[in-house]
């Protein structure tokens, strides 16, 4: 059997007394449309923060495809293919959106270092950023600042910037967070047509898309993984319909 | 196609356009024109230098510094001490002000760029103030409180003294400072210069998209450094005298606001806001020698309230305004 394309064994985190992380064995299968939920404070965002390398763990393990990534900086990391979009969009605010994907492909190529010559004559970076723009309906868009887009327009920039990495791992933090019920279709049929090849994390609050997107389904709470599996089971489940009470699930 | 325009935008944003060459008509005509006030004139040039090393990292990078006048300082001291010590060979001493420069811009850069904001903003301060205090005390050396004395800087290429006029003074800065604009225009239209607006723009983006944030973030202080440094030598070279004044935080105050003034992260702002500045400065002190300072505030707080983003944001802002109109 192949090694998963993301696993963390015993992994841990605490600041002082409190524990955020406790011991989360997770797999994530190559090409998986996984989802990661729980409620409130369950650690989702620091799952995300230690497996990218934004935090260091206190103890346990991150392999990427088989490799002990724990401690490799996030840099090297995203070289890898490990890739992750923000709940909180965190884009380059008063670039163009062509230029937020464009520093992102140009990264890629490993051409950000480079300083004397001119960013423009990289034709082909600008233009395979530019492809994904047309693929996301932003084309229109591409040479306004990002911060004039409408908020959901913005989480599609997110989207194309991690895609703009050619992840092989991609670890959507509330993709659809902030953005009205009626625009987030639209996010949802983006995510539905990634490349099969990228194994899909999801993490999310959004039942009806976590629902639709996921195969499997963890449940994190306060830092413990609680149960995991294909999604009817999880709507089953008493104990995650304890501690989502009060929470919509779809039966 | 549309396509291809919109991509050509970007692909196209390094070539020249034809307002670039402003600044240069005018440093020449100013030349023409003035010919009394040359030696000012090559102060002008190479404080424009000194701003637009200073433009490079918090314009473009966002690295807030009130330090840089230690680079300044230690370029103008080197060159200073080559002169004043048989070296008077200004390219050389040039050069050897702006390595020096660099090499306390890379070893303090090394330590206090791993903070950022505030703590950083402090740590640059502490970087200068070390460095006055060392070359305050070694006054055997450089002359402490009293200034460096008896440089004597040979002629330019065997060939062209520094005369009383300045018009040696003045072609010198104005040459050093073209040959400065064009390796800065090439590094902040490289991807290099983008990544580092990115750092500026999203500093927690950059991360996530792989960058190595810590290692641009020193380059681009050494480069700064290393520009600021010229700056320093090149004063140095033109006065024939160097002020412990030059390490100051009133230097590295002062060219912070002349940035502000003309406008931060445009490449242009140096040669809008120093030249402002300075005129000011000479004009106000005429007219009201004991409070001009206050008035050179008053002009601030007019900028900060209804100018942000300087002079060129106030152009921007009008161009915007009657590209809506049409």
């Amino acid at each position: 059997m192949s090694a998963p394309a993301l696993e963390t064994r015993g992994l841990h985190k605490s600041f002082g007394a409190l524990t955020v992380a406790n011991a989360v064995e997770f797999r994530l299968e190559h090409g998986a449309r996984h989802a990661l939920i729980g409620p409130n404070g369950a650690g989702k965002t620091t799952f995300v923060n230690l497996v990218t390398g934004a935090l260091r763990p206190s103890a346990g393990q991150i392999r990427l495809d088989g490799a002990d990534i724990t401690d490799l900086p996030q840099a090297a990391r995203v070289k890898r293919g490990l890739v992750r979009t923000f709940q909180i969009t965190a884009l380059f605010r008063r670039l163009s959106v062509l230029e937020n994907v464009t520093l992102a492909v140009c990264e890629r190529e490993g051409l950000g270092g480079e300083l004397l010559r001119p960013a423009g004559r990289h034709r082909a970076v600008i233009e395979e950023a530019f492809a994904l723009l047309e693929r996301f309906g932003l084309a229109d868009e591409a040479l306004r600042p990002v911060n004039t887009l409408a908020y959901g327009r913005q989480r599609l920039v997110e989207i194309a910037i991690a895609l703009g990495l050619s992840p092989r791992v991609l670890l959507l933090d509330e993709p659809a967070a902030g953005v009205p019920s009626g625009e987030s279709g639209l996010i949802i049929d983006v995510i539905e047509n990634l490349p099969s090849d990228i194994a899909l994390l999801i993490i999310e609050h959004d039942m009806d898309l976590v629902f639709r997107l996921a195969q499997r389904i963890t449940v994190l709470v306060q830092g413990s993984v609680l149960v995991e599996g294909p999604p009817d089971a999880i709507a089953a489940d008493t104990r995650v319909r304890q501690v989502y009470l009060g929470e919509r699930m779809p039966a | 196609m549309t396509t291809s325009r919109l991509v050509e935008a970007l692909a196209r944003r390094h070539h020249y356009h034809p307002l670039e060459g402003l600044p240069w008509l005018a440093a020449i005509a100013a030349y023409f024109a003035f010919p009394s006030y040359l030696p000012l004139g090559a102060q002008v040039l190479a404080t424009i230098l000194f701003a637009l090393s200073a433009d490079l990292v918090l314009g473009y990078a966002g690295i807030v510094t009130l330090g840089q006048a230690a680079f300044f300082g230690a370029g103008a001291y080197t060159a200073g001490l080559l002169a004043a010590h048989g070296w008077g060979e200004p390219i050389t001493g040039l050069l050897a002000g702006a390595l020096v420069a660099a090499l306390i811009g890379l070893l303090s850069g090394i330590v206090i760029l791993r903070t950022t904001g505030l703590t950083l903003l402090m740590l640059t301060l502490v970087v200068a103030s070390m460095l006055y205090e060392a070359v305050n005390k070694a006054s055997w050396l450089t002359g402490g409180d009293d200034g460096l004395q008896g440089m004597e800087v040979w002629r330019i290429f065997g060939q062209f003294r520094f005369d009383l006029f300045g018009q040696t003074a003045y072609f010198y800065c104005l040459i050093v400072l073209f040959l400065c604009w064009l390796a800065v225009r090439r590094i902040v239209h490289s991807p290099f210069g983008r990544s580092l607006v990115g750092i500026r723009e999203n500093v927690l983006r950059m991360h996530a998209i792989g960058a190595p944030v810590a290692r641009r973030r020193l380059v681009v202080y050494t480069i700064s450094a290393a520009l600021a440094g010229m700056s320093g030598a090149l004063i140095a070279q033109t006065t024939q005298f160097v002020a412990l004044s030059f390490l100051g935080l009133d230097r590295s105050g002062t060219v912070l606001i002349m940035l502000i003034i003309g406008g931060v992260g445009r490449l242009y702002g140096a040669f809008i806001g120093v030249p402002l500045y300075m005129i000011a400065q000479d004009r106000f002190s005429t007219i009201d020698p004991v409070y001009w300072y206050f008035w050179i505030g008053l002009l601030m707080v007019f900028f900060v309230l209804f100018a942000r983003g300087g002079v060129l944001g106030l152009l921007e802002r009008l161009q915007a305004r009657s590209a809506v109109r049409r």
